[in-house]
Formats: structure tokens, sequence, C-alpha cells
């Protein structure tokens, strides 16, 4: 049990951390305007060449292995709303670690979407 | 089209494809893992054989490919949007999911997960109201 609450915690941190570090990467390669292969290409080029952007892909390859052996573990239904908590910790992140604004109307559509997925997941 | 309206309609497109490649990805990885008998955690070695064995399956590649689409779409809109408002948009995925769930593969769905679908709608509804970006430009 303990290290099924050990692994969850480490799917919701690392994985909304590294959702964090790889926006913070992006919002320094700056908003994309052109979208053709070879636009795209040097844009993904040069996003490997900001530290961000690996410590996020780092945190974001834990993130994934710890629910694929959660998963293995625990029944989806039972993972699923538990991992909802992410929108929670993605949004006070955001705010902390990369000054979005989230206003009371963003706040209340993060709460709904937590409830949402629990509802689906259990359902 | 004003700048604030480019800019929104950028991030929709971009969250339709996210929504489109990342349950895909989701489902074939499953399904393809499934095939193949899962990762059996009991030791370090196991793990390694069982990704292995999934390696060797066409569908987890091809749900690996639909990952890196998704990826690729998400990475692009971070570039432009808020996290805290392409993260909890995206979760309409759920709500499409269900849907396509019913109407193309006859799934029988409780009506908890109707309720759930409804709250999510309205949860991405209510942050689609808020500005897609509020942190200043960078270049």
């Amino acid at each position: 049990m303990m290290r099924v609450w050990l692994l969850l915690a480490v799917v919701v941190l690392a994985g909304t951390g590294g959702e964090v570090a790889v926006t913070r990467a992006m919002k320094q390669i700056g908003e994309v305007h052109q979208f053709h292969p070879r636009a795209l290409l040097r844009v993904l080029g040069r996003a490997m060449l900001v530290k961000w952007m690996w410590l996020g892909l780092g945190l974001l390859a834990m993130a994934f292995f710890s629910l694929l052996a959660l998963l293995s573990w625990e029944n989806v239904s039972y993972v699923v709303p538990l991992t909802a908590l992410s929108y929670v910790v993605g949004a006070l992140m955001a705010k902390l670690f990369l000054g979005e604004e989230v206003d009371h109307i963003r706040w209340l559509g993060v709460l709904l979407v937590v409830v949402g997925v629990v509802l689906v997941a259990v359902g | 089209m004003s700048v604030a309206r480019r800019v929104r309609l950028k991030t929709y497109v971009m969250i339709v494809l996210m929504v489109v490649f990342g349950p895909t990805g989701d489902a074939l990885l499953r399904e393809g893992m499934k095939q193949t008998g899962g990762v059996a955690l009991t030791s370090v070695r196991s793990i390694f054989e069982g990704l292995e064995r999934g390696f060797q399956n066409d569908i987890v590649w091809m749900g690996m490919l639909s990952l890196i689409i998704f990826f690729v779409c998400y990475l692009l809109v971070l570039s432009w949007a808020d996290y805290s408002f392409v993260g909890p948009a995206s979760a309409i995925s759920y709500a499409v999911v269900t849907f396509l769930g019913w109407v193309a593969l006859g799934e029988t769905v409780p009506s908890l997960r109707w309720v759930g679908v409804l709250v999510i709608c309205l949860g991405v509804f209510l942050v689609g109201h808020t500005p897609t970006r509020t942190t200043p430009e960078t270049q």
C-alpha cells in the first residue's frame, strides 16, 4: 500500500513539475508562428538546447514510468481519480513558478475538472 | 482577426489535436502492453523484460508515435498559452472519449460517468473563458 502512495506522489509531483519546466522552456523559445515540418524541427531543436526542457523531460519520464508501474498493480478506476489532483497541483505550480494568473474563474474551472475526472473514473 | 482571437484559435486547434492523439496513443499503448503480458514489477530484471516484450509489439510503437504527436502539439501550445489554461482545458478529452465510446462502440455509460462528463464540460467552459495567456511575451 505504501509503495502505491509513494508512486502516486511521484506521478503527481514529477508529472506537474515536469510540465511546468517544459512550459518554462517553451516560453523561453517564444511563440511558435510557423508550422511547416522544417520550422517545427527547428523549434524542437532549439527547445532541446534549453536546460529547463531536459529537466522537464526527465521528470516527465519519471512520472510516466511510475504511472506505468502503478497501472500494472492497481485498477485504472482507482489510479485516475487520484492523479486528477495533478490539475490542482499544476495550477498552483503555474502560479508560483510561471507567474500565471489563476483567477477565481480559472480556479473554479480547475476544481470542476477534478471533480468531473473523479466521477468519470469512478462511475 | 485580432491578435488575441488568433492566439485563442491557435490554442483550440492544438487542444483538439491533443485530444485526438493523446487518448488514441494511451489506448494503443494499453492494448499493446496487454497483448505482451504487461510489466511485472517483481524485480528490475522483470521490468526490463516486460518493457522489452512491449517494444516488440507494433501496437505499442503506434501508440508511442501517437503520443509523440500529442507531445509535440503540447510543446507548441505551451510556447504561447498558459499551462494552467491548456492543462485543464485538455481534460475535455475525458468527455470526448466517453462520448465516442458510447456512440461508436456502443458502450454502456453509467449515469455517474455522464454527470462527470457534464461537470468536466462545465469546468472546461469556465477555463475557456479566462485569457489564454496571462504572462508577458518573451520575444
